[in-house]
């Protein structure tokens, strides 16, 4: 089971229900920070200093509780045998990020406009086009009791969150004997584009964090609408519900979206939140209030599936 | 000689476009006939690296120059690769800003005049 954790407002709680939920339940899950832009579940999950490079080096990062190992994560961009190639053109007019140019007798690549498709190499007919890896990012993994966290940590500066989404997301695991893997969840990037699309896809079910106000109703409408389009089951979690004014409650009711949690505002969970520590830890009632949040979950994907 | 201009519109009194690759229409004018042609830019809606395609229609259309406002780093350096000169900070109508640089008002640039620009 995969439960994608998004918000299209920034700063609604995504990571608190992720997290919360992730260290709440009793069996072993994956938690996969696909925020690449600004990942920050590993925040709440008190893991090791980072080690130096020289560190790492001497091998100790071997899998110990709470240490990270990374690994560089590259797309293909293309490079061009400048004595094959005809200056024929018909790759650059494939790209349609114009990161080929033709001019009279060569080529110019522009890796920073490159998206890694590999389809230039693909239409050259004279097999002039190599690829070599460009890094934009990190793969980052860390153990906790209980939580196997995988993020992905996007190089600044670099637009192509996606396909370090994708990545990430291409680590979750099935487990042996081709049974069920074990929980997996997914902490979304905010917003209703691309990157949010590539996080909740192929999910079994989405939770949408808002909260009580004007801005976090209005972006809860555009994330309901995004996720429709994808036929995504979903379940909001309204947080710091007993604050603000809005119509949140009376928006899922028309919509007929489940309510499946309200945290209210309290100085106790934020002042835990400061010191980056979780929710459950804050209070110990949300362990409780998790499990059965994951059990309404199940329950709601088992009548989806009943009535497809 | 042949020259093009970025041009918000299709007619000589149409103002410069001060944006090379998402420009609304080119106007391409003739040194030696005096003429002007005029012709949608159908680059300015693309996703990315506008600036780049432009640039490499300009050297399919063999143009010698650039009449515009700013050109960005990937359009520079296609249009430099290409050996295409680059005006700048061009304002005003277009057929001003052809009279201005027969004139020898203008300067070229050696290098991009503004970020690159992802929309």
């Amino acid at each position: 089971m995969t439960i994608s954790v998004a918000s299209g407002k920034g700063g609604t709680g995504k990571t608190t229900v992720a997290v919360g939920l992730a260290l709440a339940l009793e069996q072993q899950v994956q938690l996969l920070d696909c925020d690449v832009e600004e990942p920050n579940s590993h925040l709440f999950l008190q893991l090791e200093p980072e080690l130096s490079a020289e560190q790492d080096s001497k091998g100790q990062s071997e899998a110990k509780a709470g240490v990270r190992s990374s690994e560089d994560f590259s797309i293909l961009v293309p490079r061009i045998d400048q004595d094959k190639c005809t200056a024929c053109g018909l790759c650059s007019a494939f790209c349609e990020y114009g990161a080929l140019a033709r001019l009279k007798d060569k080529l110019l690549v522009f890796d920073n406009l490159c998206h890694g498709c590999g389809g230039c190499k693909i239409v050259c007919p004279e097999g002039a086009i190599t690829e070599a890896p460009r890094p934009i990012g990190k793969l980052v993994s860390a153990a906790v009791p209980g939580v196997d966290l995988l993020y992905g940590d996007l190089n600044s500066g670099e637009v192509l969150a996606p396909p370090l989404i994708r990545a990430v997301k291409r680590h979750i695991g099935a487990a042996p004997g081709g049974t069920e893997g074990p929980p997996v969840i997914i902490d979304s990037p905010p917003g209703t584009t691309c990157p949010m699309v590539t996080a909740v896809k192929d999910s079994d079910f989405s939770i949408l964090v808002t909260e009580n106000t004007p801005f976090g109703l209005h972006d809860l409408e555009l994330a309901v609408e995004v996720l429709n389009d994808l036929d995504m089951p979903m379940g909001v979690v309204i947080n710091r519900s007993d604050i603000g004014r809005s119509d949140v409650e009376e928006f899922c009711r028309k919509k007929n979206l489940p309510v499946l949690m309200r945290i209210p505002y309290s100085r106790e969970i934020a002042e835990f939140y400061a010191r980056g520590e979780s929710i459950v830890a804050a209070d110990p009632d949300f362990r409780r209030r998790f499990q059965e949040m994951y059990i309404r979950i199940e329950e709601l994907v088992a009548e989806r599936r009943a009535v497809k | 000689m042949k020259i093009c201009i970025t041009s918000q519109g299709e007619e000589r009194a149409s103002n410069v476009d001060p944006r090379f690759g998402r420009c609304a229409h080119f106007c391409f004018y003739d040194t030696e006939s005096s003429e002007y042609r005029f012709e949608p830019n159908e680059f300015a809606t693309g996703v990315g690296g506008v600036g780049v395609q432009t640039s490499q229609y300009m050297a399919e259309q063999e143009v010698d120059a650039v009449l515009t406002g700013q050109v960005g780093p990937n359009a520079f350096k296609t249009l430099n690769a290409a050996g295409i000169e680059v005006y700048p900070n061009a304002e005003g109508t277009v057929e001003s800003a052809v009279q201005a640089f027969l004139a020898g008002e203008f300067e070229k640039t050696s290098g991009a005049t503004g970020p690159a620009r992802h929309s």
